[in-house]
Formats: structure tokens, sequence, C-alpha cells
């Protein structure tokens, strides 16, 4: 048996390229949360609400200190229990998403932190309200700062996708495991599941590099 | 003859920041249209003035009201309770502040930053708000640099844009603090130049602190000297700059002087 048998990598392709639709909707949906929950939290943290503010500190605090792996378990054996019923797929979606939002949090709220004092107080001199002074004033100048920081957590999300074979979830490398137990030939499968990852994360940093440099020079 | 209500009152206003206390029962009183300049050494609590004018700070005791409206406090049924955020923001409206650093809103363009007030917090327009940024622009001598950044302009520009920003709200009352200690030399005079001129020109009552004693001396109606906390001199500024009565006042005009 060769180590490398073309005609098959070729054959087993097409299955291939149709999972990681899979593992790049799920990255991309997954970002959606981790981006938007993140703001929120990190939004909801700076007003130093009580009572909430130390909830929402203990759920990031928690959600960081737990492997991924298991917060995904969790979902998946714990929420049919409250009578949930969600697709692997979708649960896999949340775990990631809520995940990564207790990190996207952290980069928002330096972000935030990084605009200067004066803006706010700027903004409280012509008595702009509450909201419009967040989506006016301090998200324009906090995000833009915070744009390499989001999208190498992106990428990082992307290479997590496969745990979700642990749930079932059928991504690139468990449609490789599964093609490699038809055959018993892992070698082809795996290697296109690793290059395929290679393919879409290297020029994806390359992209959040030139963002980073631009925010340099600019 | 009727005395007019004054514009602003502080009423014996103590203002601490933990143990230190930095304004010390003070108590005074500027007329609609009073241009009043805060004078003294660095320290002495003029900066904390205008910002509890501006609400970006909160009295510990006693009351300040702006047009007859307490600012920090709503009477409900004859009691003062701590004002409320919306409260606070219907009254602050009256009020201006232009800052030594300008903190104009740097992802706008000049033309944003005008017509932010107007639009999000008095309800004009789009094309009200704009007519008036072409106004002010132009009494400010930047009409060109309406579609500018506020990078791309020097200090001084980036300054009279923001005294523009405040003047688009209409306020009664505009605070001034600093507003040339951050420009180079050759700047300051045009800034001082368009303040003067809207001293002339427009009703708005000031509250001024400033190190240009010059300016001092023929802007205001009224200089306050301060030290630690409290006003040990209010006069007009033909009595202070000339023949001050504390000892104090003469050695810290003196050093201004000097400088
Ligand atoms: N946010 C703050 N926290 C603690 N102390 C402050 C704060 N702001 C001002 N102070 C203190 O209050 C005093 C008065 O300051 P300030 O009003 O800025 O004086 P001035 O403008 O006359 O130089 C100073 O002793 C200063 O250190
Ligand atoms: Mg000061």
């Amino acid at each position: 048996m060769p180590l490398w048998d073309w005609s098959y990598a070729f054959s087993i392709l097409p299955d291939l390229l149709l999972a990681l639709v899979t593992t790049i909707e799920i990255t991309v949906l997954g970002s959606v949360v981790a981006l938007l929950l993140g703001l929120v939290i990190a939004v909801l943290r700076r007003a130093r609400i009580p009572v909430l503010d130390q909830v929402l500190w203990a759920f990031v605090e928690l959600v960081r200190s737990t492997p991924l792996l298991v917060q995904v378990f969790f979902l998946f054996f714990a929420l049919p229990r409250f009578g949930i019923e969600l697709s692997a797929f979708v649960i896999g979606v949340l775990a990631l998403g809520v995940h990564y939002a207790t990190y996207t949090s952290e980069v928002y709220r330096a972000g935030i932190d990084a605009v200067p004092q004066g803006q706010w107080e700027a903004a409280t001199a012509l008595s702009l309200p509450r909201s419009r002074v967040w989506t006016g004033v301090v998200l324009p100048q906090a995000i833009p700062r915070v744009l390499p920081a989001l999208g190498n957590y992106v990428i990082s999300m992307f290479k997590e996708v496969p745990l979700l074979l642990a749930i079932g979830v059928v991504e690139v490398v468990n449609e490789a495991r599964e093609l490699g137990s038809e055959t018993f030939r892992y070698v082809e499968p795996y290697t296109i599941a690793g290059v395929l990852f290679l393919l879409l994360s290297y020029p994806a940093s390359l992209l959040v590099r030139r963002l980073e440099r631009r925010r340099v020079s600019a | 003859m009727s005395v007019p209500e004054p514009m602003i009152v502080f009423d014996g206003v103590e203002k601490r920041f933990g143990s230190n206390v930095v304004l010390h029962d003070l108590s005074f009183t500027v007329s609609p249209g009073e241009h009043v300049t805060l004078i003294g050494p660095s320290g002495s609590g003029k900066t904390t003035i205008l910002r509890l004018l501006m609400t970006l700070e909160k009295v510990d005791e006693g009351t300040i009201s702006v047009g007859g409206r307490y600012l920090s406090h709503q009477d409900k049924g004859g009691t003062l309770v701590p004002a409320d955020e919306r409260y606070s923001r219907e009254v602050r409206k009256r009020i201006g502040m232009v800052f030594q650093q300008f903190n104009l809103f740097p992802n706008m363009t000049v033309r944003g930053n005008l017509i932010e007030g107007p639009t999000r917090v008095l309800g004009l327009s789009r094309d009200e708000a704009n007519t008036r940024a072409a106004d002010l622009l132009e009494l400010v001598g930047l009409s060109d640099k309406i579609d500018a950044h506020p990078t791309q302009l020097s200090g001084g520009q980036q300054q009279r844009v923001a005294i523009a920003r405040a003047l688009a709200m209409h306020p009664d009352v505009l605070l001034l603090d600093e507003v040339t200690s951050a420009l180079d030399p050759e700047l300051v005079a045009g800034v001082l130049a368009l303040l003067r001129d809207l001293g002339e020109t427009t009703d708005i009552t000031f509250l001024c602190v400033t190190h240009e004693m010059g300016f001092a001396r023929d802007f205001s109606h009224r200089v306050m000297m301060f030290d630690g906390g409290r006003v040990i001199e209010d006069a007009a500024p033909e009595q202070l700059f000339t023949a001050p009565e504390h000892e104090r006042t003469k050695s810290f005009l003196q050093a201004v002087l000097d400088h």
C-alpha cells in the first residue's frame, strides 16, 4: 500500500469540501454570536450595574477557565434535560459563540478603555443621549482599533470547529475520519483536511496582519 | 431697578475627592450675559468648578443652579433629591463647554461634529443643522474645512471648530477651560480674537479659566481669584489687575507676568 494514493485523494475531495462548507458556516455563525454577545457584555460591564456586573464577571471567568469541550458536552447533554432540543450544529454554534464572546468582550473592553476620557466628556457636554454616545462616539473609535484582535479570534474559532466531532457534527475532520474508517486509509483524508485549514487560515491571518499594520501607520 | 435673576448660582458648594476637600463652602452668582474669569494657581479648583457645572463631577454639599433650575438636584414635592440623568441632561443642554484638548470627535468630519448635537439633542433636521454648521464655520473662519477630519486641522483650527460645536447648541452659558493652553503660541491670538468677538456680539454668559491675563482683563466683567478652593478676591478686572487687595493675588499676578 503506497503512503499516498492520488486517485483516492481526488475521489474524497468533493466530500471533504462539502464538509468544509459546514465548518465555514459554523465559523461564520459562531463569529456573529461571539462578536455581538461580546460587545453586549463589554458595554453592560462598563455601565457597572450592581449585581449584573458581578454576574457577568462570574460568567466570563467561568467560561474562560473551563475547557471548550466540556462546555460543548454540557450544552449537548444538559439542554435536552430542560426540554430544549437543538441540533448538534446549533449547539456547536452556540458553544463556540458564547465561549469566544468571553474573549471578544475583553478585546472590546480594551478598545473602549483606549478611547480618551475627553471624548466621553465632550459627548456629555453636548448632552448626547447615552445610546448615541456609544453608537456615535465611543464604539466607532473603539472597534477599528481592535479589529485585528477580533480577527485573530475568528481564525482561532475556525480551527476549533473540529472539536464538535465530539457531538457528531460532520465538519471536515469528522468527515475525514469517516472516510478513513471506510477504507482504512487515513493519511489522505486527514492530510487534505489539514491542507484545507491551512489554505483558509493562512491568508486570513495575513489579512489580519495587514489590518494591524494599517492601524499602526494610521 | 429690578435685579435680574442670576444665570448661575453656587450655594454652599463643597467638593471632595476622597478626603481632599477641593472646594470649601463656595457661594457666588453670575448674572445673565456676564463674563467671569477664574484665575488662580494650579490645583486651586478652577477646573472643578466648570466640571461641576457640566455635571462631569457631582457636588458633595450645597447646590448649583443654572437659569433658575437646580443642576444636580431635583425638587420633588418640596424636598431636594439627587437629579436623575434625564433631568440633568435637560438642564445641561443650556450649558456648553470648550476643553483645553479640544476633544473633537475624530471619527466624524468637521460637519459631523457640528451637526451631532443639533440633530441628536435639539431635534433639528439635517438641513437646518447643516445651515447652522455652515454659518458657524463662517463665523470662526473655517468654511473651507467643513469636510475635513479633525486630524487634518491645526490645534488652533480644531479649537475654533470646538467653539463652533459648542455654539451650535445655542447655549446660555459657555464654559471655557484654558482653551488656548494647548496651542502653539502663534495660534493663540486667533482663538482669543474669536472669543472677544463672541463676547461682544452674543449675550452668552461666559465662565472662563485662563492664564492669558491680557485677555482676562479686556474680556471679563469680573475676575475671581481662587486659592486652595476658596475665592480670595472677586472684583472688576481694572481693580483686580491694577490694585489687588490680597497679598496672594499680588504674588500670583507677579508670577504669571514674570513667566
Ligand atoms: N478626578 C480627580 N480625582 C482626585 N483629585 C482631583 C481630581 N480632579 C481634581 N482633583 C484635585 O482637585 C484639586 C483642584 O483641581 P482643579 O480643579 O483641576 O484645579 P485647577 O483647574 O485650578 O488647576 C487638585 O488638588 C486636584 O489634584
Ligand atoms: Mg485646570
